[in-house]
């Protein structure tokens, strides 16, 4: 089960959140916005100070309750998926998701860079990706 | 063919495209000049790279223009001049020594032919207007063209098949029926981003297409 999308650019604000099941805690924006920038901080820390020279960064942050899952592009953005414990392949989502971000946000003309995504197709997108992953699993 | 050095699928041994195409052959293709002008499969261009293309032209229209009225005719002008070459291309291609007098004829050619060259499908419907004997309409379920493009809210007005019909201005205009070409997003639930190039023709044609039926 896909609770939740967040999306971070380069500079750890958060550009994109969704929640997409009900039994969510709300939290405010102000509260996506201390999460998304802890989250990038963290993997910053994860990605330089590392016992293994060269690591990616994190990609996995595991509760009893949820997983967060990361993928980072080449160019920084960050995708995090918050799903349910017993999720399978969520990597694998969060790469169609980059894959739609490079679709119906990069592509978009009336898209400025860096800043937070209001774009109708993206979102629709998004949610037809959810719905065949969540009825999937 | 009359200008064999350039038509040749294979260059000949002795031909000045040899050596070109020996250069150019560690996986590239020759230049656009050189490349035969029949139509192959190869001749297609990657969706992506247009499309971050027509984003740039969008921003350009964007920045150079008053409004949106003025964005659409930029957008339209930027269609004329495809419009207008890949006539001349397709006619060569796919209809030599013909041309079509007939309206019907010639709105199928651009329903069919021209949007399977520039777009890779046929359009999804060609229909006459209901009010105006001189209007017809070709519509897009989902035109390549603006595929990935979102309209926001405050410029919702603005069609960018604005650019389609510009093509299609174009190549009415160079089959000699003279028409105004105008865009429209006829989005549906099923269909967000479906466009409808409106065409309402010159007088001049109506009346032309009137002497050619039987009395």
């Amino acid at each position: 089960m896909l609770h939740a999308l967040l999306i971070i650019n380069k500079a750890g604000g958060l550009i994109y959140n969704r929640d997409f099941t009900d039994g969510l805690a709300k939290l405010t924006s102000n509260e996506y916005l201390v999460m998304a920038g802890t989250f990038h901080g963290v993997h910053a820390i994860t990605s330089r100070i590392s016992p293994v020279p060269g690591s990616s960064g994190m990609e996995l942050l595991e509760t009893d309750t949820f997983k967060i899952f990361c993928f980072q592009t080449l160019t920084g953005v960050k995708f995090l998926l918050i799903t349910d414990p017993s999720q399978p392949n969520a990597d694998v989502t969060t790469r169609k998701v980059y894959e739609l971000y490079a679709d119906f946000v990069m592509k978009n003309p009336f898209y400025n860079p860096e800043m937070p995504i209001r774009i109708d197709l993206f979102d629709s997108n998004v949610q037809k990706l959810v719905r065949q992953t969540n009825a999937a699993g | 063919m009359s200008f064999p050095a350039y038509h040749a699928t294979v260059p000949v041994q002795s031909s000045p495209l040899q050596s070109v195409s020996r250069a150019s052959s560690h996986g590239r293709r020759p230049p656009i000049l050189e490349r035969n002008l029949v139509k192959g499969r190869s001749n297609e261009v990657s969706l992506s790279a247009y499309a971050f293309l027509f984003c740039e032209m969008l921003s350009y229209a964007t920045k150079k223009s008053s409004g949106i009225q003025d964005m659409e005719k930029k957008l339209s002008d930027f269609g004329y001049r495809v419009g207008i070459r890949s006539l001349e291309l397709l006619v060569f291609r796919d209809r030599p020594n013909r041309r079509d007098t007939r309206l019907l004829n010639t709105l199928s050619f651009i329903h069919t032919n021209v949007w399977k060259t520039l777009f890779g499908r046929a359009a999804d419907s060609l229909e006459k207007g209901t009010d105006n004997e001189d209007e017809y309409m070709i519509s897009d379920n989902e035109p390549n063209v603006t595929k990935f493009i979102a309209v926001p809210k405050d410029m919702n007005q603005l069609s960018c098949g604005a650019f389609i019909g510009g093509i299609v201005e174009a190549v009415l205009y160079g089959c000699g029926f003279p028409a105004k070409v105008s865009a429209h997003s006829t989005g549906s639930d099923q269909f967000p981003l479906r466009t409808t190039i409106l065409m309402k023709f010159d007088k001049s044609v109506l009346l032309r297409e009137k002497g050619f039926e039987p009395r």
